[in-house]
């Protein structure tokens, strides 16, 4: 999924996603503050530079398309899903602002779909899965892979519902629904591979800077 | 087999470098997962472009530099160097304000 061109949709509904993202935003340097620690702060800022690196690696995905990590599912298994919605957001405003990578009117678009979105269903997916499954570092690169392949058709979902409200075509919304949810269930699929590889990786190396495996650390659940 | 912060900071910040500025020449030129979409559905008519579409680093290339794989390699590399500078500027700059607050 990806970077959003201005055009797709309309100026309205781009502010109003845009200010939505805000609020979002908002909400997460709140929810990151009691988050971060001494040690997580940084590895917020190393994932986000990580994520830019392989964001520019497409990979193929079928014949004629390509895809790239998304990275949500990463980060908010590494740092949590409030810093990872802000390491998300650095990494599209650089895109846009410093690569010409997604629109700047769709800004807002890409951020809610990517670091709204993505991060947050990847996390609901990845708590209800470490309560069922059994707590081992085998596990959590598990649950990892599988809310790293749900994050990104459902980043892809987000476009849909952007297009079924202000679309500046007239292509049916069940067509794009369609297309763009079997595309990206097979980038999902890449998108998983290297999120777990990373994890694992992570775990193997300083499992104490996880923050989907630190046991101690409530905030696994969620705080209302 | 636990290694020092710095060694994972370090080696990270390398795996980053590595990526963006060399393998990132290997990556596949194919249109992305919407960009397809939007090919085949057809509404990649109503794309307009990048505000910023002439700026030098635009679409991940130094423009001016005809070597591409220096020209990718090079742009790879500089926004890994702003991306550090800016994420871990800000995720460090929100930390310390919550310990300030805390005292």
């Amino acid at each position: 999924m990806v970077h959003i061109p201005d055009g797709f949709i309309d100026l309205p509904t781009s502010a109003a996603f845009a200010a939505a993202s805000t609020v979002a935003v908002v909400g997460a340097v709140k929810g990151a503050r009691k988050q971060l620690s001494e040690q997580s702060a940084p590895l917020a800022g190393l994932t986000a530079v990580f994520i830019f690196a392989v964001q520019m690696l497409n990979f193929p995905v079928a014949a004629g398309t390509s895809g790239h990590l998304i990275g949500a599912a990463l980060a908010m298994v590494l740092v949590g899903p409030y810093a990872a919605t802000l390491a998300l957001v650095v990494v599209l405003i650089i895109q846009a602002f410093l690569f010409a990578d997604g629109g700047l009117t769709a800004l807002g678009l890409s951020v809610f779909n990517m670091a709204v979105i993505s991060v947050w269903v990847s996390f609901a997916v990845f708590v209800v899965l470490m309560k069922i499954l059994p707590k081992s570092k085998t596990w959590v690169v598990v649950a990892t892979f599988i809310a790293a392949l749900v994050s990104v058709p459902a980043a892809a979902i987000g476009f849909v519902i952007q297009y079924a409200i202000g679309a500046n075509a007239t292509f049916s919304v069940t067509t794009v629904l369609n297309a763009m949810v079997g595309t990206h269930i097979l980038i999902g699929i890449g998108e998983a591979i290297i999120t777990a590889l990373t994890v694992s990786a992570v775990l193997a190396s300083r499992s104490d800077l996880v923050f989907g495996w630190d046991k101690k650390n409530s905030t696994l659940e969620i705080r209302t | 087999m636990k290694i020092s912060n710095r060694k994972f900071f370090a080696s990270a910040i390398l795996v980053s470098a590595l990526l963006a500025g060399g393998v990132s020449f290997y990556a596949s030129s194919s249109p992305d997962g919407l960009e397809k979409v939007a090919e085949d559905v057809g509404f990649i008519e109503t794309a307009k472009d990048h505000t910023l579409s002439d700026f030098t680093l635009a679409d991940y290339g130094v423009s001016g530099l005809e070597n591409a794989r220096l020209s990718v390699g090079l742009a790879g590399l500089i926004g890994v160097v702003a991306t550090a500078v800016i994420a871990v500027g800000f995720f460090t700059l929100i930390r310390k304000k919550a310990t300030s607050k805390n005292q």
